[in-house]
């Protein structure tokens, strides 16, 4: 009889069945400060000038994992994660609503400084943009020299950490001294990482950070995502589905609506979301029927 | 709106999946008619038939996985894709249980008709029905009918207990039946295992129309 | 058969398009072409005409002494030389950190009411004759002092510099790139820090280009300084006292009734254009292909 092992194998599960019970318990404490959230937006709103370009975020991302936002143009997920690090009031008359806690504490109380903000949380780029000037080692130590970090050892030692970190040492350890501009796009992508992690951040924001890469080059960023997981809490915004579904632990799916404000629509786990999207508009979103 | 050749072509390889049902269909309706009329070289012909069933379930598999490789399909799309996988696996596997069918009825050779079939005929009535409405559920997304289907499968498993204890009693009456006695639990036991593979095709329904992987119905066997 | 035919018939129409489109093409390449020519004659027309007036007077003593009284041929222009060095220096010295300073404020700063008022004072600055940048300095430091100086004139060169440098040092921070900005900004530097320390290299070769272009254009301006630095037949290195400059020196001895002066006066042009040449070849030599080009 073929089937007799699915027999045995319930009678099996249901003699252990105290311990799963267990071990899923244990299993859940264990995670429990995986699950640490790292940010935490609370009614987020977006504005350019008089024009209201998000609205209404409350999320929670999760410390060392990667969640991705995905959405057509124009929903506002660039602009979402620019509130994560106070990079939107850049923008000519750009201004926040709602709070974002950042381990607990909000940015955008009274007496924060943005830039002490801007080294807790840092950003990657759509385009790789290394300091012109600037040859490898200074890009990766900018940050450090803009936090008055002086001793040549100390910057060495977190220049080549961050670049090992970032899978390029390899590749650049004998032309450190090199014009940054001087790599290819894929491995200018990877500096700039490079450089946001030197200087210890705890979050890290990638905006479209591969849109500019060919796929090989892409797939590196991508495999270097997941590892820097571990360490770091990545948020990357992304228009490319699949990018998202493979590096991804959660994905928030954002969409304007006909008032072209963005609202955040669903987010779940990515596994969830691309198998099983719980509204209509994700799915007619991630399986190309948008519209 | 969009995407208009990806949608043609997931309808296109939904109607090549009902054609491989149908094909799975007449296999069991053709072998068990061959097996009651003693046809021994329909029953040949059967078996050779088969070929064309297994050739079928690999068009439908290649052009899935090229679908699949080429449009990365997600959500009710990936999920369409990935049911008619297991799908066509279940129809192609149903098929092989007809062919075993016809494989006995050329293994009891000359025995004399009529044929004692017992419960036998009324089990692939039961087992063709569920394959028509699995089918039907499966095209129609219709879940309640899907979880209905699972249990009629018990009802198959208790004409297959009916059939073994009438052929053991048999058997231990009278020990020269027990050759044809154990091809008809085998055939008894082919008519089973397709009952099985149509709850098979109704998970895969549900899950097709809910995202949920859920085992409706532990068959007996 | 007919597939063929039709294509064949496709390719001798767009034969008879191509032979046109090339024609086309050439015609325009060579108008092209007579016109950079043209442009560039001139330049070459003058280099050619200091060369063959220039290059006779041109002597060892022409560098190394100083005017005779007027009348007696030979002596040299070494005041002159040594007066349009401190002047030009100076001149920089005082107003390419204004400049640059004013050009980052109207690039950084500047997109609001007061830049659009400063943008719009510095246009009117670069637009003023250059006579008249004198004229305004004789009132403002050599009248109330009593006393042409060559501080004077490096004032009045200053003026005119100004302008041209802040305009481009303004254009060459905008052209760094938005994105070079936000990834200062995004590793939590200032702003003060981001425009000191990343936009300012950043565009630094631009602005190196600009202020060459700026000092080669006071090297060669004699009316600013007719009324301030005067001139002076010896040689001075007093910034406070009169000052000679090539420009003034050309102008005297090109009008003057002498043809030894005639002959100077050309030489000394060949001399200038040959200074301006090898300080931005010099420049160009230091800061390598970074000064023109631009990433």
């Amino acid at each position: 009889m073929p089937d007799t092992h699915v027999e045995s194998g319930t009678a099996a599960a249901s003699a252990i069945g105290v311990h799963i019970v267990r071990t899923e318990e244990e299993a859940a404490a264990s995670a429990a400060p995986a699950q640490r959230v790292a940010i935490r937006a609370e009614n987020v709103e977006a504005w350019y000038g008089p024009k209201l370009a998000v609205a209404g975020v409350n999320m929670e991302i999760r410390a060392n994992s990667v969640t991705a936002l995905i959405g057509p143009s124009g929903c506002g997920k660039s602009t979402l994660i620019r509130t994560f690090n106070r990079m939107h009031e850049f923008a000519p008359a750009a201004r926040v609503g709602g709070a974002v806690f950042l381990d607990g504490e909000n940015i955008y109380e009274r007496g924060i400084d943005p830039a002490r903000v801007r080294q807790r949380v840092g950003m990657v780029f759509q385009k790789p943009n290394p300091f012109p000037t600037m040859s490898i080692a200074e890009n990766v130590a900018a940050g450090l020299r803009f936090l008055g970090v002086r001793s040549k050892s100390e910057i060495n030692d977190r220049v080549e950490r961050a670049l090992k970190v970032s899978a390029l040492w390899e590749e650049v350890k004998n032309d450190l001294k090199k014009p940054g501009m001087a790599l290819s796009g894929g491995q200018q992508q990877r500096l700039c990482i490079a450089r946001a992690i030197a200087v210890e951040p705890e979050v890290v924001l990638m905006d479209e950070p591969c849109s500019a890469l060919d796929p090989i080059a892409t797939l590196k960023i991508e495999d270097l995502m997941r590892e820097l997981a571990v360490q770091y809490t990545i948020v990357v915004v992304t228009h490319n589905m699949q990018q998202a579904a493979r590096v991804s632990d959660r994905t928030a799916f954002m969409l304007a609506g006909e008032d072209h404000v963005g609202r955040l629509v669903e987010y779940r786990s990515t596994e969830e979301l691309f198998t099983r999207p719980q509204d209509k508009r994700t799915e007619d979103y991630i399986t190309g029927r948008f519209g | 709106m969009t995407r208009d050749l990806f949608s043609r072509e997931i309808s296109e390889l939904q109607d090549e999946v009902l054609i491989l049902g149908s094909m799975a269909e007449k296999a069991i309706l053709d072998s068990m008619e061959a097996l009651r009329d003693g046809d021994i070289r329909w029953s040949q012909k059967l078996v050779e038939d088969d070929q064309r069933i297994n050739a079928k379930r690999f068009e439908i598999e290649e052009r899935c996985i090229f679908v699949i490789a080429s449009q990365q399909p997600m959500a009710t799309d990936l999920r369409a894709l990935v049911s008619m996988l297991f799908i066509i696996t279940d129809l192609e596997r149903i098929a092989d249980h007809a062919e075993g069918i016809a494989r006995i009825n050329v293994m009891l050779g000359d025995e004399p008709l009529p044929r004692r079939l017992g419960y036998i005929p009324s089990m692939a009535d039961r087992s063709v029905a569920m394959l028509r409405d699995s089918l039907k559920a499966y095209i129609e997304q219709d879940t309640a009918l899907a979880r209905q289907i699972c249990e009629a499968d018990d009802e198959v498993d208790r004409l297959h207990d009916r059939v073994y204890e009438d052929s053991t009693a048999a058997m231990i009456a009278d020990p020269r039946t027990i050759q044809r006695n154990t091809y008809m639990l085998w055939t008894s036991h082919n008519l089973e295992r397709i009952a099985d593979r149509c709850t098979n095709i109704c998970e895969r329904v549900i899950y097709l129309v809910t995202g949920n992987m859920e085992e409706i119905n532990v068959s007996k066997y | 058969m007919n597939p063929r035919s039709g294509a064949s018939q496709l390719f001798l129409a767009s034969e008879g398009l191509y032979r046109r489109r090339r024609l086309a093409n050439r015609v325009m390449t060579a108008v092209m072409g007579i016109a950079a020519a043209i442009a560039v004659i001139p330049l070459f027309l003058i280099l050619f005409y200091l060369l063959q007036k220039g290059l006779r007077g041109l002597s060892l003593d022409l560098l190394t002494q100083d005017p005779n009284r007027p009348g007696r041929p030979g002596g040299g222009v070494r005041n002159s030389i040594v007066g349009s060095g401190i002047m030009v220096g100076l001149a920089t010295a005082i107003g390419v950190p204004i400049a640059i300073g004013c050009g980052v404020f109207l690039a950084e700063f500047g997109q609001n009411r007061a830049g659009l008022v400063i943008r719009f004072l510095v246009d009117v600055m670069a637009g003023i004759p250059s006579i008249t940048v004198g004229l305004f300095i004789y009132g403002l430091i050599v009248l109330p002092q009593k006393q042409f100086t060559a501080f004077a004139g490096a004032v009045a060169l200053a003026i005119i510099l100004l302008p041209v440098v802040a305009r481009i040092t303004e254009e060459m921070v905008l052209l760094v790139p938005r994105s070079v900005r936000e990834a200062a900004y995004a590793l939590g530097a200032p702003r003060w820090k981001t425009t000191l320390r990343i936009v300012l290299p950043t565009a630094l070769p631009g602005i190196i280009t600009g202020v060459l272009l700026a000092v080669s254009r006071i090297a060669g301006e004699a009316a600013p300084l007719l009324f301030t630095a005067l001139g002076n037949q010896f040689n001075s290195t007093n910034v406070f006292h009169a000052m000679d400059a090539l420009p003034l020196r050309i102008f005297v001895y090109a009008v003057g009734p002498y043809d030894y002066w005639h002959e100077q006066a050309w030489a000394m042009s060949l001399l200038l254009v040959t200074i301006i040449l090898f300080i931005s070849l010099a420049v160009r030599a230091i800061f390598g292909s970074r000064v023109t080009v631009r990433q």
